[in-house]
């Protein structure tokens, strides 16, 4: 299974047409299939709270939106979530890549995977956990959740979950 | 002329289009001056008005007028590469320069002292990009709806606030009242 193109086929199937991403080195093949769609506009941001203000934007001019990012990400975005995203009740499915887990080779991510959990946790965010590929069945049915209940939804991508870090 | 004043110049012309409006004492003065279904105000998260108008724009035909501050352009730099490399012919950011964070007590931004938005936003790859004097707002902000091209306009006037209500509406009122006008 390419699980890039799957996750991007997802997205299209759920007429996710607007997605903003910031790289992370595990996201590299999705952002790389998102880019060359054409039923999905990608519009890259410079820093994730900025992508979320894109994708409030986008949403009420009635596209459906994602970001796609690192969960060091959720140390910049918590204030935005909170006041924007959560506060005027917005979709956001948020695909991040989960560093600092398992089979990860830089130590500093582990610093941010330590309160990745507790922080979705504290903000009252849905949160799933992809560990194993298979994990990739139930996408479907949480970007229809976010959809129908208006609220930001995390989805956390470890290493496992994405083959590994190949010769690092 | 301070902010309020130039809002209240302007009204007219934002009356028929769809406004994002920046947080604090902007958005309590729009509200105040013209409250409109086509008026999104931000109630927190400083610095996204850019953004938040730049999706819009991407998203739907309509021209979108954002009315955006120096310190959250500032507090946001990263919004201005975004627009230079994707502006829509119907974005027009409005940049009220003061000089100062207005809403927390008009402590002043880096704008008042060298830094110049103007050539920032051109640096980034901005296009349309005018400076405008205060008395001049009203000219400028029609001409950038008539020419059918995304503008970045940095409105230069002085630092200062009119004393108007908080906006006591519920965010997902306005939010939905917003959409409403967007889809009609
Ligand atoms: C993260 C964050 N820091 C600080 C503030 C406080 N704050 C609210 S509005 C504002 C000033 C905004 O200045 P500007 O964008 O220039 O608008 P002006 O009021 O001058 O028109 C500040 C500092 C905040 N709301 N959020
Ligand atoms: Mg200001």
């Amino acid at each position: 299974m390419n699980i890039d193109k799957r996750i991007a086929d997802d997205l299209a199937a759920n007429d996710v047409s607007f997605v903003t991403t910031v790289p992370c080195k595990q996201l590299a093949g999705v952002i790389e299939e998102i880019d060359q769609r054409s039923d999905i506009f990608h519009i890259p941001s410079n820093k994730e709270d900025e992508g979320m203000g894109l994708c409030a934007g986008a949403w009420m001019g009635g596209k459906r939106p994602a970001i796609i990012m690192q969960n060091t990400a959720i140390g910049v975005t918590i204030n935005t979530l909170a006041t924007l995203i959560q506060y005027y009740r917005m979709p956001l499915p948020m695909i991040i890549s989960y560093r600092g887990e398992l089979r990860e080779p830089v130590a500093c991510q582990v610093e941010m995977a330590v309160h990745t959990k507790a922080l979705l946790a504290q903000m009252h965010i849905p949160t799933y956990h992809f560990h194993w590929q298979s994990d990739v069945e139930e996408f479907d049915n949480i970007l229809k959740y976010t959809f129908m209940c208006n609220k930001p939804v995390a989805i956390l991508t470890d290493a496992n979950f994405w083959g590994g870090y190949g010769d690092q | 002329m301070i902010r309020s004043e130039i809002l209240r110049d302007i009204a007219p012309i934002l009356r028929d289009q769809l406004v994002v409006c920046n947080i604090g004492i902007p958005s309590q003065e729009l509200h105040a001056i013209d409250d409109q279904p086509t008026n999104f105000y931000m109630l927190g998260t400083m610095g996204l008005a850019s953004s938040i108008g730049l999706g819009l724009a991407l998203a739907q035909p309509k021209t979108v007028i954002v009315i955006d501050g120096d310190g959250s352009i500032l507090t946001n730099l990263g919004t201005l590469p975004t627009i230079g490399n994707n502006c829509p012919d119907n974005y027009i950011l409005m940049i009220i320069d003061n000089g100062s964070y207005g809403s927390t007590g008009d402590q002043p931004t880096y704008t008042s002292m060298k830094t110049d938005l103007v050539a920032m936003a051109r640096a980034a790859g901005c296009e349309n990009v005018v400076e405008v004097q205060d008395v001049d707002t009203g000219t400028a902000l029609q001409a950038a709806i008539d020419s059918g091209k995304g503008t970045v306009m940095v409105v230069k006037c002085d630092s200062g606030n009119a004393k108007m209500p908080v906006i006591t509406m519920d965010p997902v009122v306005i939010r939905d009242r917003f959409m409403k006008a967007v889809a009609s």
